[in-house]
């Protein structure tokens, strides 16, 4: 279903992404940047594992989140041992220890689990979640009870003993390039993965594993070996992640990470390759930037998330797409002709929301504050009546828009069904 | 003894509220197919209702009399917004599959845990129920037994007569079934069946909005409150069996009696390790009483009922 792209195309892929990882740091060098391009690196990774299960084998989990807190775990304790001087390990291998945490957990509790797909996998991945980030509250002695559990990186050698000794993982850009390196890796891996008749199977169990059973394949076995690789590499990104924060929570377990991840790859796109990775780094890059200019950051991304669902089945990389053949149809300016109403009215109504939204927002948790919000440069009063005005006016203006453009234009090429 | 007593009554009881929620979300689901990731952020939504209901009516109603019309108010208004939903996006959704639907609900249960704190902010609102409610109705040997545990009985066993009344013995509910098990036979004999999936999401979320208003006053009314039962009523649910409103009603009291005795407990394994004779082991296992174990209990019963029987207790089909 997904086109993969061969030959000279695909190196040629390759060799851009490897550039940009390499020379990145070149233009974004201050510690902050660094900081979040490696994040932006272990989701991209941890949403590709995602999808694995998501996109390639049709398994919806809420509770991917536990395989990469358990290898974010595993490093972390692998560091705090060798800081106790007990054992000496390449410190640039310690995400293989995270990924073989996530894939020995899926082994362990991944046969029953997967037994069926659809919604019971999902109900059941979901509880799977609640009982380790549960259990996790009461061992407090393996997991670091409410505030975690710290580690220095630089506890052991980065390769070994004496070789490279300029390279401690200390600076933020070794750990990036650590990052960067394994995120390729893998994704490299992964793709590959795509090629072997076990993905091939999964597909199929995907689209119907009566089918497949039918021909004398077993689905539950191929959704357990699946659920062991995708472990596998969200261990791995999850021992990133350890890595670079120095730190493994509880929160690392929880709902609240399961569900980024699902958003990530739902945005991004789970029926295109690179879909995951594309909605990683929007996902990353706005709840860091939002939260850093407002406090309503999770509702907008609830929004975007819902709007997502409901207008883009495909994700950011499937919307992309269908823009690409449009252009290369020729029918850009015909489509956009016939729904440039709805489009303004859709864009002065988000507009209206967000503006009612910091608005409210000024009015309930800075009650004690200044009252003046900022929105987009202006200060504003969210005791006043004129900004509410605005905003009513902009969602007056947004819905008389959607109604000028109801019934325009054919049905454009109709998005493909999601590959889920 | 006594204790014992008291302490089952009040289990049977929250067996009653969780029955409340996972009936609403079992007919959901059993109807549309839709798992319905919202529908604990829908009995966050009925507390908060009641909440605001009851604190508008106060100044011209004395605060008892407030409080109970505000009790049925709020599952309507609850309901109406259930309803919203299913008609604006989970109908535009149901053409492309269950995923697409699950997605959504779950969006909306963000969504719902940001406004509510949009609007009313991030701690607990005093969202109390009458004093009379938390007088005790009897005592035995010293444990109280109050009275909004019996509220909250009372209110459960009529909505589950309601329900039964409703869906076996009045034409609306005959074509409910009909809509339920033959969809497209039903739409062919000139029932609306769109119309019927609305009138079912939202009928869910009344149900549980009245859950809402109700625990949320004997309980506590904060942001937290759906992530708190949200997962209790999925096990609730997947233990009874998807889609069957028997069984979420038989483990909704095997969930609520299994939590409520076990945070009571101090009962551990340590006594038949040294029956048999591992000191060690039952050392070890003294530092594990029920008690502390009481949060993943419930998701160890799901996970025991799956390995052992894939459908859950009652249920008739697998997805």
């Amino acid at each position: 279903m997904s086109p993969r792209p061969e030959g000279r195309p695909f190196l040629a892929c390759v060799a851009v992404g490897l550039a940009v990882l390499a020379l990145a740091p070149l233009c974004f060098g201050s510690g902050f940047q660094l900081g979040l391009m490696s994040q932006m690196c272990a989701m991209a990774l941890f949403a590709l594992s995602y999808n694995l299960l998501l996109g390639q084998t049709g398994m919806l989990s809420f509770g991917h989140a536990v395989y990469a807190g358990l290898g974010g775990y595993a490093v972390i304790h692998l560091l705090r041992g060798m800081d106790g001087g007990s054992f000496v390990y390449p410190t640039v291998l310690l995400p293989v220890a995270g990924g073989l945490a996530g894939a020995g957990f899926a082994a362990l509790i991944g046969y029953p689990t997967t037994r069926r797909g659809g919604t019971p996998f999902a109900m059941i991945s979901l509880a799977i979640g609640e009982l380790v980030h549960a259990a996790a509250g009461m061992l407090p002695a393996w997991f670091g009870g409410e505030g975690g559990l710290a580690a220095d990186r630089t506890a052991g050698p980065a390769f070994v003993a004496g070789l490279w000794p300029g390279w401690t993982l200390g600076p933020d850009v070794h750990v990036y390039y650590l990052t960067a390196a394994w995120t390729a890796a893998c994704t490299l891996a992964i793709h590959a993965l795509g090629r072997t008749p076990l993905l091939k199977l999964a597909n199929a169990v995907r689209d119907n594993p009566q089918r497949v059973a039918f021909i004398g394949y077993d689905p539950h076995r191929v959704r357990y070996l699946m659920l062991i690789l995708s472990g596998f590499f969200a261990g791995v990104a999850g021992g990133l992640m350890a890595l670079n924060l120095e730190i493994a929570s509880a929160d690392s377990l929880g709902a609240l990470r399961s569900g980024m991840v699902l958003l990530a790859v739902v945005v991004g796109g789970s029926g295109l390759f690179l879909g995951p990775v594309a909605g990683a780094v929007v996902v990353t890059f706005f709840s860091v930037e939002l939260s850093r200019h407002t406090g309503a950051w999770q509702l907008y991304l609830g929004l975007a998330f819902a709007a997502v669902v409901l207008v883009l089945p495909g994700g950011l990389a499937g919307g992309l797409r269908d823009a690409a053949r449009l252009v290369a149809r020729g029918q850009s300016r015909e489509w956009l002709g016939a729904r440039i109403w709805t489009i303004l009215g859709a864009l002065a109504a988000c507009a209206g929301l967000s503006l009612a939204i910091e608005l409210a927002y000024g009015r309930v948790h800075d009650a004690g504050g200044p009252a003046a919000v900022p929105w987009f440069g202006v200060m504003l009063d969210p005791f006043a009546p004129l900004p509410w005005s605005a905003a009513g006016a902009l969602a007056v203006l947004g819905a008389a828009g959607v109604f000028l453009g109801r019934g325009r234009g054919r049905p454009v090429p109709t998005p493909e069904r999601c590959d889920v | 003894m006594d204790g014992l007593i008291v302490s089952l009554l009040n289990g049977l009881s929250y067996g009653l509220l969780l029955f409340m929620l996972s009936s609403g979300l079992t007919l959901i689901f059993s109807m549309m197919g839709i798992i319905n990731f919202a529908h604990a952020s829908f009995y966050m939504l009925g507390a908060y209702a009641a909440h605001a209901v009851a604190g508008a009516l106060s100044p011209a109603l004395a605060t008892g009399a407030a409080f109970w019309v505000a009790l049925f108010i709020a599952p309507v208004l609850v309901g109406l917004a259930g309803a919203a939903v299913e008609r604006l996006a989970l109908r535009r959704l149901r053409g492309r599959g269950h995923v697409a639907e699950l997605l959504f609900t779950f969006a909306l249960a963000m969504i719902i845990a940001e406004l509510v704190q949009l609007a009313w902010g991030r701690s607990a609102v005093p969202y109390r129920m009458p004093a009379a409610w938390g007088e005790a109705l009897f005592s035995l040997g010293g444990h109280a037994f109050p009275v909004h545990r019996l509220v909250v009985a009372l209110a459960a066993g009529l909505m589950l007569a309601g329900l039964w009344w409703g869906l076996t013995r009045t034409r609306t509910g005959l074509v409910v079934r009909a809509a339920l098990s033959h969809p497209d036979m039903a739409q062919a004999l000139g029932h609306d069946v769109p119309r019927v999936f609305m009138l079912v999401f939202g009928a869910g979320c009344l149900l549980a909005g009245m859950a809402g208003a109700i625990g949320g006053s004997v309980f506590v009314t904060e942001p937290g409150m759906a992530q708190a039962l949200g997962p209790i009523v999925f096990v609730v649910t997947v233990v009874g069996g998807l889609g069957s409103l028997a069984g979420a009603f038989w483990a909704s009291l095997l969930i609520g009696l299994l939590q409520t005795l076990a945070v009571g407990s101090a009962w551990s394994l340590a006594a038949p390790a040294s029956w048999l004779g591992a000191a060690d082991a039952a050392r070890a296992l003294a530092d594990w009483p029920l008690s502390r174990v009481a949060p993943v209990l419930p998701y160890l019963l799901m996970v025991a009922v799956l390995a052992w029987r894939p459908r859950g207790l009652m249920g008739v089909r697998e997805t």
